[in-house]
């Protein structure tokens, strides 16, 4: 077991693609990390050179306390998990998790008890003398990681291991891989492109963007404290709402309302950070204080202004819109609210769209998801009473991405 | 052979259809399937008729060669005594098969090395070497036995061993190195990184990993090779001389019969049965293990 640390790690390929862009990122000894971002960021490209499958071009890669830039994969003890398993075929279930001790020579005895042990705590004893071609998916997976667990690596990396399983073993082997990693306290770098992996498993997360770490937070601090447009977009399901707006002093108008920002938000508005002007807040900011920002709502801080108590009423925003569609789950309640006036932003969020890789409520269709309460009673295709948490509204720089008067992390 | 490659054929058909696997296409139709079969037969007894033809001669005692029978009237085994206590076939069929076996293990071993090359690295010039091994094993073979003739008379090649496992390497490693890369480009290369962090060096990925994969391919290239070498006529005729190095091909063109005056045309086909059976047996054998399939449940399947 070890701590990895990256310092201005860089991946230029051949044709001159920079895959990874100086990156630091520091996990610390049996810290589970997550690496989450869109197809294409890099996620599998950093952990291929942490594990030495992939040169470094640039930066220096410590495992524990030794710079292993230069050494081959079978000299930096770590171990892997392929998304497509790379079992060996020709070998059986024991022979594939006995293969890593055979090369390091251990004596015979002590690879039996190993690969007995690692196929009891993964139940792949009945398989053990079996092929691979002959297992499920599922077994298939644990034979993976068995073969990464027999060996008591300094770490476990995993590059998407989940993504070939259907959605129920998804959800079990999630399960397995925490209990794994919680059993034998082995640092964990893993790669997926699922969020709720990632909210789920992590210790803390590393978002990226085209090679360039966005954030790297708990879970929680990531949904709840963006550090960027990027974040907010990428993380939570639906995701968060983003929408222009403009604020003068403390007061915040949206296509659909305005609203004066409570103190708490006022506060951090106002201090000295953002007043000098995080990211190239000052390019926007007019003489008058009037400026351009993007507005983060998420879904769920929207409700259905009925089920509002008045004592919350007041530090929030109402409004009223109409309804277009609802989505009713039993538990909650999605209604889609259309707007009008996002132009302004529209190519911002265009391009963060296309880079999230997903269908935004953003761009042209200019469309709110609200999460309401599943009791409420608004209609579909009609005007509703509707109230906006403003507490928890989150602000970026509309140039930079930057977030503006972060909530503090919690 | 011919009936039960019929019979199997006709199980083939009529199941076929009925499991659903439509993605054999029209030619799968009950209705075309006799068109099939029969085509089948006709190709299967126009390949074997020359064969049985020969095995039937290879039977005859030399005074019914010419009866125009091919059931042999009084089957005898005196033409394969013959060759075997005569000398004249005993030792070329030992050239024969010392040739082929020493030229196909060291084509498949370099030819293994060249091929897994090709399929896994990108190295300057890598486009040129595969097309210029093409190249050669398309040459005419013909066009350089003139020269080789007096080069190999110059050095002390000419009648040796050597100065036919010389040719036949040129020509067989560009087939086992073409058929060797085909089948490591299917090895995926997950299995080789998987390995080399388990901790093997990229020698050690190679020989317990890939190369039992490429076992499959390494039996048919290994037989694509042997089986040039045992057939080679025009190499072996012009640069030999003597039961030194000649192989059976160029030593049956030598065969006489016991009297000047008696045909050897039985013995010539029983030294051609002799040197076909083992070749259809070898093929027979592997067959099973050039199947692929030994590579499934690598990856997610
Ligand atoms: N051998 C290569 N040569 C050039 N560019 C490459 C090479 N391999 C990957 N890339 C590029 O590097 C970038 C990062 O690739 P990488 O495989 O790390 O993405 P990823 O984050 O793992 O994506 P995914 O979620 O789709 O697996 C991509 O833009 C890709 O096109
Ligand atoms: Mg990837």
């Amino acid at each position: 077991m070890a701590a990895i640390t990256m310092r201005g790690i860089t991946k230029r390929y051949a044709d001159g693609t920079e895959a990874v862009k100086s990156v630091d990122l520091d996990i610390a000894d049996g810290e589970f990390v997550i690496l989450v971002g869109p197809s294409g960021c890099g996620k599998s490209t950093l952990l291929r050179m942490i594990v030495g499958l992939e040169d470094i071009s640039d930066g220096e890669m410590r495992i524990g306390d030794d710079v292993v830039n230069d050494r081959a994969p079978k000299d930096r003890d770590l171990a892997m998990v392929f998304q497509n398993y790379a079992l060996y075929p020709h070998l059986t279930v024991r022979e594939n998790m006995a293969f890593p001790l055979r090369l390091a020579k251990v004596p015979e005895d002590e690879i039996t008890r190993r690969v007995e042990e690692a196929a009891q705590v993964l139940e792949l004893q009945e398989h053990l003398d079996r092929k691979p071609a002959n297992l499920s998916g599922g077994q298939r997976q644990r034979v993976a990681m068995g073969r990464a667990i027999v060996r008591d690596p300094k770490a476990f990396l995993f590059d998407e291991p989940l993504s070939n399983l259907d959605a129920n073993l998804r959800v079990q082997m999630r399960t397995e891989i925490a209990r794994i990693q919680k059993k034998y306290g082995t640092t964990t770098v893993y790669v997926t492109h699922d969020q709720t992996e990632a909210m789920t498993l992590a210790d803390r997360v590393a978002v990226l963007r085209k090679g360039i770490v966005m954030q790297v937070d708990s879970p929680r601090n990531l949904y709840n404290s963006p550090a960027n447009l990027f974040v907010a977009g990428f993380i939570g399901s639906p995701s968060m709402n983003l929408v222009p707006g403009e604020l003068t002093g403390t007061n915040l108008t949206l296509p659909f309302g305005k609203v004066d920002l409570p103190d708490e938000v006022a506060q951090r508005l106002t201090s000295p950070q953002v007043a000098d002007g995080e990211g190239s807040s000052t390019t926007t900011a007019t003489k008058t204080g009037t400026r351009q920002v993007i507005v983060g709502i998420r879904p769920e801080h929207f409700e259905d202004l009925a089920l509002v108590n008045e004592q919350d009423r007041g530090s929030g925003m109402v409004f009223r819109n109409r309804i277009d569609n609802i989505e009713w789950l039993g538990s909650e309640l999605y209604a889609y609210l259309p707007y009008s006036g996002g132009e302004a932003i529209a190519q911002q969020l265009g391009q963060l769209a296309g880079d999230l890789d997903m269908e935004q409520t953003i761009g042209e269709e200019h469309q709110l998801v609200a999460r309401l309460d599943a009791s409420s009673q608004v209609k579909e295709g009609a005007e509703a009473d509707l109230w906006l948490d403003a507490r928890k509204i989150h602000l970026f720089d509309p140039e930079s991405g930057a977030a503006l008067a972060r909530p503090p992390i919690s | 052979m011919t009936a039960l490659t019929l019979g199997a054929e006709k199980v083939g058909a009529g199941t076929t259809p009925a499991r659903g696997r439509t993605t054999k296409g029209a030619s799968r139709q009950p209705g075309s399937g006799a068109i099939w079969k029969i085509g089948t037969a006709v190709i299967v007894a126009y390949a074997l008729f020359p064969v049985l033809w020969i095995a039937s001669l290879s039977l005859k005692s030399t005074a019914d060669v010419g009866d125009r029978k091919l059931i042999p009237v009084s089957p005898t085994l005196e033409n394969y005594r013959g060759i075997f206590t005569s000398g004249e076939f005993v030792r070329p069929l030992i050239n024969s098969i010392g040739i082929s076996l020493i030229t196909t293990l060291i084509a498949v071993i370099i030819a293994a090395f060249a091929a897994y090359a090709i399929a896994r690295l990108d190295f300057p010039g890598k486009g040129l070497l595969l097309s210029g091994a093409l190249a050669i094993a398309m040459f005419p073979p013909v066009s350089i036995i003139g020269p080789l003739f007096n080069i190999w008379r110059d050095v002390g090649l000419y009648n040796t061993w050597p100065g036919l496992i010389l040719p036949y390497m040129t020509f067989a490693l560009p087939l086992a190195i073409w058929t060797l890369a085909a089948f490591f480009r299917e090895i995926p290369f997950d299995l080789e990184q998987a390995a080399q962090v388990d901790g093997a060096t990229p020698y050690q990925a190679f020989r317990k990993v890939i190369l039992p994969l490429a076992l499959p391919g390494v039996f048919t290239s290994a037989i694509i090779v042997f089986i040039f070498c045992w057939n080679d006529f025009l190499f072996a005729i012009s640069l030999t001389s003597t039961d030194a190095a000649r192989t059976v091909p160029a030593a049956t063109a030598f065969f006489t019969a016991s009297s000047n005056f008696i045909n050897p045309t039985g013995q010539i086909a029983a030294a051609a049965i002799v040197v076909t059976v083992p070749i259809i047996l070898m093929v027979l054998v592997f067959q099973r293990r050039i199947v692929a399939g030994l590579t499934a449940g690598a990856v997610k399947g």
